[in-house]
C-alpha cells in the first residue's frame, strides 16, 4: 500500500506582518455544514457537546470545537483537533444534514490592531466592536467573494472562504494590510 | 520674480519653508501650503489657461474647489500625467511640474483664439445645426476637429501606475463639511460617545474661517478655534477626520461616496501607499455642513485674467499671504464683497473703487469702507474690461446719470451673492424649496435621515451657524447613539452676512461676451438666444447652451443661468425649474472607484489542487468562467495540433489522466432527497441502488436543457450530483430557488462540495490496472463494480470516493479525495500511469473523445433552445414520472412540433476538411442568397481516433436525414457533409464496460 497522501494546503508558506496587522493561514480543521430544523438542535448540540447558536450572528464554542449560526438552520462547525464530525453526526438519529467540507473552506487568521480596518477594505458590515462583538460570526462578503467571517477576539478575526477563493482573499487582505 | 505679490505678515503660512516648482517650464517659488493658484499668483501669474470654446485667455477665479477655469496638467513622470486639475486644489509640493492646457504654440499667444473672432458662428446650439449633414461627417470629420479645437487636457496613454484603495466604513453621525458649522456639529456630536466622521475636502479643516478675517468664535479667532476644535476631535477615540476626502455622492439609505486623496500633495509618495481611498460610508444620521459658493457678477469681458471671486481675494490674502494685484477694483452687488475690500486695502494694496450695483447700499460695512477712503460707485455698473491676458481697466458707468469712467487696475474682485452649496442634499433625493425672499433654492423637504446647517442651509452670519451646527450635532448624536449629551455653547461674532445677492446679468451684459459658464464659453446672450429659439424649461436651455455641463458642473453659474432664462421667460425661478444635481460633487478618478479590483484582484482566478503540478508538467491553460483548466500537454516540439492527437490517442490506447476538479458537486441530503432529484431531473431516481450512478439531465420550466451531470447514491438519504464546471453556481441556486419555494415540505439540504474534493479522471483501457495497486478497500473489479458505480473507500491512504463513469466512452474511473490530498494522489496516478504508458491530458482532449462518442457539452450542443428529444436524450426522460421541473413545459406544442432541430453527426465528404463551429448548413447550396439556413454546426474536432474530422450539429429533422448530403456554405467555398449518428467511435460502445 502507498504511503498516506501528503496534504497541501493551498496557501502553504503565505503569511503577512505589517504595523498593527497580521495574515496568517490557519492551521488545517474540520469541518462540517450543518443542516438541521429547530427541533434537531437539542440531539445535535449534545453530540457535539456545544450548544448550537440559535441567534443570527452568533457562535457557541467548547474547547477547540464552535459552531457558527450561519441561517435558521445551518451552521458551520469547525474542530481544530481535527476531529471526525461526520461520524459524530451520525450517532445522532434527529433529522440533519451533515456535509463534510474540511477541505472546501480554508481559514485565514487576520489579527492587530488595524484588523478591522483591513477587513473593512472588503466587507461591507459594521466591524465595530459594538455591532460585532467577540463570538460574532457572519456569511458576509469580501470584495467579490464570499466569506464566512468570526471574531475570535477584540483584534483577531477568522474568515473562512472556499479554497480556490482563498488566493484572491488573502491577497486582497495583504493589499489593504500594505498600506498604512 | 520671486513672490513678489507675498505680504509679508500676511497669511498663515511659513516664508522659510520654500518649495520650487514649475508652470509651463518656467521656474518659480513657493511655500509650503500653499495650492498650485496660490504660488502661482504670489509669482504675479493670472493667465493659467485657454478657455474651451474661444480660446480666451483665463486666470483663477476661485479659491476651491469650484474653479470653472484654472484647470491644468500636473505632470509627475511618463505614466502620471493628471489632466484637468483644478490648480486652486492641488497642493503645492517640492518639485511640482504643470502645463497649461488648449493652447497651442502658446499660453499668451494661442492660435485657436481665432475661434474668439468668429464667435458669432459658435453661438449655442451652433453644434447641432451645423453639423447635422452628412451623418457620416460627424464621426469622421467633424468631431475630431471639434475635439482637437475645443477641449480640456490631455488623457494620459500609459495605464496608471497608481494603487487604489477602499473602504467601507459606519457610524453614527457623518459630517460633510469641516467648517464653522460641520466643526460645531462634529463637536456636539461626539460628546456623547457617538462615533463620528468629519470629513471635509482641504487640507486643513476650518473652511471659510480661512478667509473670514472678522470671525471670533469661543473668544478667539476663528481659524484658531477650528484648529483647536480639530485637535479635540483628534483626541476622541470615537471621532475619525478625514481631510483632503470630499463627499461626492448620496446614495439610498444614508450610503454616502467619499474619496479621500492620499499622496497627490507629496513630492515622493511611499509606492506601497495608495493614491486615493474611496470611503463607502453607511450613516445613521448625516449633517451636511457644505457651504456656499459665491457667484461672480455677469457682465462684458467679464472673464480676463485678474478678475476672481471677491472670497477668493481674501482667501488667498488672509491664508497665504497672497495678494491678486496691486491696484484692485471691486464689482459687487451684496455685502460681503466689502470685506474683501477692506482686507486688501489693511495690507497695503490700492482698491481703486468699490462699484456697487445697488443704488444706495448702507450699513457699517459702507462706512468702513468709506472711512478707509475707498471710493464708493453706488448705482454704478462694469460694462466692460480691458486687457489681453490680463484685465488693466474697468469701464464703469452708470447710464441714468450719465457717467462713464475708466479706471486702471490689475485685478477686478466680483461677487453677485452667495449660493448654498446644496448638491449633497438634492443627490439624497430631498426636495429643494425657493425662497422668495432670498431669491435661492435651500434644503425643503429631507427624504433622508440628514440635516443641512450653516451656509448650505441658507444661513447668513457666523452665530447662527454655529448654533445650528451645535444643535444638528447633538440631536443626530441622540438620535442614532443615545444617552445624555452636555448642551453646548459656543459664542460666535463676525460682522460678515453671506447674502443671496442678485442673480442673472447685470445691467449692460447683452453687449459683448458676458459670460454665465467659464469653463463651456456660455455667455448670457446664449441663454437668451436659447430661450427665443423656443427653449422653456431649463432642462432644454442647458443642453441647448451646455450651460452647466462643464466639469465643473456649473458651480458658479446655474443659478446665473437659471435667473436669466426666467426674466427672459417672464417666469418665476421656480417655474423654469432647476437642473437636478448628479454625483460626483467634483470629479472623481476611475481608479478611486476602482480600488482594489484591478490587476490579481480585479476578478478571483480559481486554481484546483492539481494546477501546480500541471504548470511544472507545461500545461497550457484556458480560463472557463473563473478556472484556469489545463488544456492541453504540449511536449517539446508538439504544436497543439500534435498534443491533442497524440493524447487523444493515448487514453485510447493505454489511458489518459485528466484534472476534473472544477465539475460542480452539491451534496444532496434528507430523508426526501429522492424526491427532491425526481422533482429537478428529468430521469427517475426512487429506486437508482445505493452504490449506482446515472446521467441525469435539468430542464428549466420552459423544458429546455438547463444542465447535465452525473449522480451516484451515496446512501438512501445521500446523492453526490456532479454539474457542468461552468454550471456550478447557477445549478445549486436553481435548486436551492425550488427547494425554498415550490418544494418547501421536503426534508432535504443542498451543501456545494465543489471545492471540497480534487477529482482524478484516470480514463482508457489500462485506468483500473493504474489505479488498483493506489485502492484500498473497493472490490473494482468489472464485476464489483461496473459502469456508473460509486464506491467509498481509500486511494493513497486518504478517504476517497470512487466513481466508475466515463466521459471518454472508455473503462475509466473518478478519483474524488479531499482536496488538499490532490496533488499528492495525483502524483500517485501519474507514476503508476507511467507504467502503463498513460499520459495527462488536457480539457481539449476530453473535448474530442466525448465527441467521438456522440456526448454533448451543455452549452456548447445546447444553446438553451434544446430540449432532451433534440438532444437525443428522450431516453433520459422518467417515462412513469408525473411531475418534475420542464415537464409542462416540454408539452408545449413548438416542442412537439415537427420539423425541430436535432442533434446529429456530420461527416465531411472530404476527411481532411474540419468544418468551424458555428458555420450554418444548407440543404441547396445553390439557392439564392439569402439561403434557407436548416442548422449549424455546434462541435468539430479532428479525430485522431477515427482518422477523419468529426462534427455535431443541430439540424432541422436532423434524424430522418441521416445519410442526406448537406452542404456547408463558407466565404471561400462550400463544405459537403453526409448527415450521421453522433457516435464515431465504438458504436456499440462496448469499450466502456472493458
Amino acid at each position: 500500500m502507498a504511503e498516506a497522501a501528503r496534504r497541501i494546503p493551498p496557501l502553504e508558506g503565505r503569511s503577512f506582518e505589517g504595523q498593527g496587522i497580521a495574515l496568517l493561514p490557519a492551521p488545517p480543521a474540520s469541518r462540517l455544514s450543518l443542516r438541521a430544523p429547530e427541533s434537531s438542535r437539542p440531539a445535535l448540540s449534545k453530540a457535539l457537546g456545544l450548544d448550537l447558536p440559535a441567534k443570527p450572528k452568533s457562535t457557541a464554542a467548547n474547547g477547540a470545537r464552535a459552531a457558527l449560526w450561519l441561517g435558521p438552520d445551518e451552521w458551520l462547525v469547525t474542530d481544530e483537533t481535527g476531529a471526525d464530525l461526520p461520524s459524530v453526526c451520525a450517532t445522532v438519529t434527529a433529522l440533519h444534514s451533515a456535509v463534510d467540507i474540511s477541505h472546501r473552506n480554508v481559514g485565514i487568521l487576520v489579527s492587530g490592531a488595524r484588523a478591522e480596518d483591513v477587513l473593512n477594505a472588503g466587507c461591507p458590515q459594521d466591524l465595530s466592536l459594538a455591532r460585532f462583538p467577540v463570538g460574532a460570526a457572519s456569511r458576509t462578503v469580501l470584495g467579490k467573494v464570499e466569506i464566512v467571517l468570526w471574531r475570535t477576539g477584540a483584534e483577531a478575526f477568522r474568515v473562512e472562504c472556499w479554497r480556490s477563493f482563498s488566493d484572491y482573499v488573502f491577497s486582497l487582505l495583504e493589499a489593504a494590510a500594505r498600506e498604512n | 520674480m520671486s513672490q513678489s505679490f507675498r505680504i509679508a505678515g500676511a497669511g498663515r503660512l511659513s516664508a522659510a519653508e520654500t518649495l520650487s516648482f514649475t508652470f509651463d517650464g518656467k521656474a518659480y517659488a513657493g511655500l509650503a501650503g500653499d495650492t498650485l493658484a496660490s504660488a502661482l499668483l504670489a509669482n504675479g501669474v493670472h493667465l493659467v489657461g485657454r478657455s474651451f470654446k474661444y480660446h480666451r485667455p483665463r486666470g483663477i477665479l476661485s479659491a476651491g474647489a469650484e474653479e470653472p477655469n484654472a484647470l491644468v496638467g500636473i505632470h509627475r513622470d511618463e505614466a502620471r500625467k493628471t489632466p484637468n486639475v483644478r490648480a486652486t486644489v492641488q497642493e503645492l509640493y517640492e518639485g511640482l511640474t504643470a502645463v497649461s492646457q488648449n493652447r497651442w504654440p502658446s499660453l499668451s499667444f494661442d492660435l485657436g483664439a481665432i475661434n474668439s473672432l468668429a464667435a458669432p458662428l459658435f453661438s449655442a446650439g451652433f453644434y447641432y445645426k451645423t453639423f447635422m449633414w452628412p451623418r457620416a461627417a460627424w464621426e469622421k470629420l467633424y468631431e475630431p476637429a471639434i475635439r482637437r479645437a475645443a477641449g480640456l487636457g490631455t488623457a494620459p496613454d500609459k495605464p496608471d501606475p497608481d494603487r487604489y484603495s477602499n473602504r467601507f466604513a459606519h457610524c453614527d453621525v457623518l459630517v460633510i463639511g469641516g467648517g464653522a458649522a460641520g466643526l460645531s456639529a462634529a463637536l456636539a456630536a461626539s460628546e456623547s460617545g457617538a462615533s463620528v466622521i468629519l470629513a471635509d475636502e482641504q487640507a486643513e479643516m476650518g473652511g471659510a474661517l480661512r478667509f473670514e478675517a472678522g470671525a471670533v468664535i469661543d473668544g478667539k479667532p476663528g481659524w484658531e478655534w477650528a484648529q483647536e476644535t480639530v485637535a479635540r476631535l483628534a483626541a476622541r477615540g470615537n471621532v475619525r477626520l478625514l481631510t483632503r476626502t470630499t463627499g461626492f455622492g448620496y446614495y439610498a439609505q444614508n450610503m454616502l461616496g467619499l474619496v479621500q486623496r492620499l499622496t497627490d500633495h507629496l513630492a515622493s509618495p511611499d509606492p506601497d501607499a495608495p493614491r486615493e481611498r474611496l470611503w463607502q460610508v453607511r450613516a445613521k444620521r448625516v449633517v451636511l455642513a457644505t457651504g456656499a459658493i459665491e457667484r461672480h457678477m455677469v457682465f462684458p469681458d467679464n472673464d480676463r485674467p485678474g478678475i476672481m471671486l471677491a472670497s477668493a481675494a481674501r482667501t488667498y490674502l488672509n491664508h497665504y499671504g497672497v495678494a491678486v494685484g496691486r491696484r484692485v477694483a471691486v464689482y459687487t452687488a451684496e455685502d460681503s464683497a466689502y470685506a474683501a475690500a477692506l482686507d486688501l486695502a489693511r495690507k497695503g494694496v490700492t482698491v481703486a473703487a468699490l462699484i456697487d450695483l445697488r443704488a444706495s447700499p448702507e450699513g457699517p460695512h459702507v462706512e468702513a469702507v468709506r472711512a478707509a477712503g475707498i471710493e464708493v460707485l453706488a448705482g454704478h455698473a462694469v460694462t466692460g474690461t480691458e486687457g489681453r491676458l490680463r484685465v488693466r481697466r474697468v469701464c464703469v458707468s452708470a447710464p441714468d446719470r450719465g457717467v462713464h469712467r475708466e479706471i486702471e487696475v490689475d485685478a477686478l474682485l466680483t461677487s453677485s451673492g452667495w449660493t448654498p452649496a446644496v448638491h449633497l442634499f438634492s443627490q439624497s433625493r430631498g426636495k429643494l424649496a425657493f425662497d422668495e425672499e432670498t431669491q435661492r433654492f435651500l434644503p425643503g423637504q429631507y427624504v433622508q435621515d440628514a440635516v443641512a446647517v450653516g451656509a448650505c442651509n441658507g444661513t447668513m452670519d457666523l452665530a447662527t451657524t454655529v448654533e445650528e451646527g451645535l444643535r444638528a450635532g447633538e440631536a443626530a448624536a441622540r438620535e442614532a447613539h443615545g444617552g445624555r449629551t452636555r448642551k453646548l455653547k459656543l459664542d460666535a461674532r463676525s460682522a460678515e452676512r453671506w447674502s443671496a445677492g442678485m442673480a442673472g446679468a447685470a445691467p449692460g451684459a447683452g453687449a459683448g461676451m458676458a459670460f454665465v459658464d467659464f469653463q463651456n464659453d456660455v455667455t448670457a446672450k446664449d441663454i437668451r438666444q436659447a430661450v427665443r429659439e423656443g427653449m422653456r424649461s431649463i432642462e432644454h436651455v442647458k443642453r441647448f447652451t451646455t450651460t452647466g455641463m462643464a466639469t465643473d458642473q456649473g458651480k458658479t453659474s446655474n443659478l446665473h443661468g437659471l435667473a436669466i432664462a426666467a426674466e427672459m421667460l417672464d417666469k418665476p425661478i421656480p417655474e423654469v425649474g432647476l437642473t437636478t444635481f448628479r454625483p460626483p460633487y467634483t470629479p472623481v478618478t476611475f481608479g478611486a472607484l476602482v480600488g482594489h479590483a484591478r490587476g490579481k484582484l480585479f476578478e478571483p482566478t480559481r486554481r484546483t489542487p492539481i494546477h501546480a503540478w500541471a504548470e511544472a508538467h507545461g500545461a497550457v491553460f484556458e480560463d472557463v468562467g473563473q478556472w484556469k483548466r489545463a488544456w492541453y500537454f504540449p511536449q517539446a516540439g508538439e504544436d497543439m495540433h500534435a498534443a491533442v492527437a497524440r493524447e487523444c490517442r493515448t487514453v485510447r490506447q493505454a489511458a489518459g489522466i485528466f484534472d476534473a476538479s472544477t465539475l460542480g458537486k452539491i451534496e444532496v441530503v434528507g430523508p426526501d432527497a429522492a424526491r427532491f432529484m425526481e422533482l429537478m431531473y428529468t430521469n427517475p431516481w426512487e429506486k437508482l441502488a445505493v452504490g449506482r450512478c446515472r446521467y441525469g439531465i435539468m430542464l428549466r420550466e420552459d423544458g429546455f436543457i438547463y444542465d447535465d451531470g452525473v449522480v451516484g447514491r451515496l446512501a438512501e438519504d445521500r446523492f453526490h450530483v456532479t454539474t457542468t464546471t461552468g454550471g456550478a453556481p447557477r445549478v445549486l441556486n436553481h435548486m436551492e430557488d425550488y427547494l425554498q419555494t415550490e418544494f418547501p415540505h421536503l426534508k432535504v439540504w443542498l451543501t456545494s462540495t465543489t471545492e471540497q474534493w480534487a477529482v482524478i479522471a484516470v480514463q482508457g483501457p489500462k485506468s483500473r490496472d493504474i489505479i488498483a495497486p493506489l485502492v484500498e478497500g473497493i472490490d473494482i473489479s468489472d464485476a464489483a463494480m461496473p459502469h456508473m458505480s460509486v464506491r467509498e473507500g481509500r486511494v493513497c491512504g486518504v478517504p476517497a470516493r470512487l466513481f466508475r463513469v466515463s466521459f471518454t466512452g472508455e473503462r475509466g474511473f473518478e478519483i474524488n479525495v479531499p482536496a488538499d490530498y490532490g496533488q499528492a494522489v495525483w502524483e500517485a496516478v501519474w507514476a503508476e500511469g507511467q507504467k502503463h504508458g498513460a499520459c495527462a491530458y488536457g480539457t481539449e482532449t476530453m473535448h474530442v473523445l466525448r465527441a467521438e462518442k456522440g456526448f454533448i457539452i451543455v452549452g456548447q450542443d445546447t444553446d438553451g433552445t434544446v430540449t432532451p428529444d433534440d438532444a437525443g436524450l428522450a431516453w433520459a426522460i422518467g417515462r412513469n414520472k408525473k411531475d418534475f421541473v420542464g415537464i409542462r413545459g416540454l408539452r408545449r406544442p413548438d416542442l412537439v412540433a415537427p420539423g425541430r432541430r436535432q442533434l446529429v453527426g456530420l461527416k465531411t465528404v472530404d476527411p481532411k476538411t474540419v468544418l468551424e463551429e458555428g458555420a450554418q448548413i444548407v440543404a441547396d447550396p445553390n439557392q439564392k442568397v439569402p439561403m434557407k439556413m436548416i442548422g449549424f454546426v455546434t462541435s468539430s474536432y479532428w479525430s485522431e481516433n477515427c482518422g477523419r474530422s468529426i462534427a455535431l450539429a443541430l439540424v432541422e429533422n436532423g434524424r430522418s436525414r441521416i445519410g442526406e448530403h448537406l452542404f456547408v456554405p463558407m466565404p471561400n467555398r462550400v463544405i459537403e457533409v453526409e448527415v450521421t449518428s453522433t457516435v464515431f467511435f465504438d458504436e456499440k460502445g462496448e469499450r466502456v464496460h472493458g
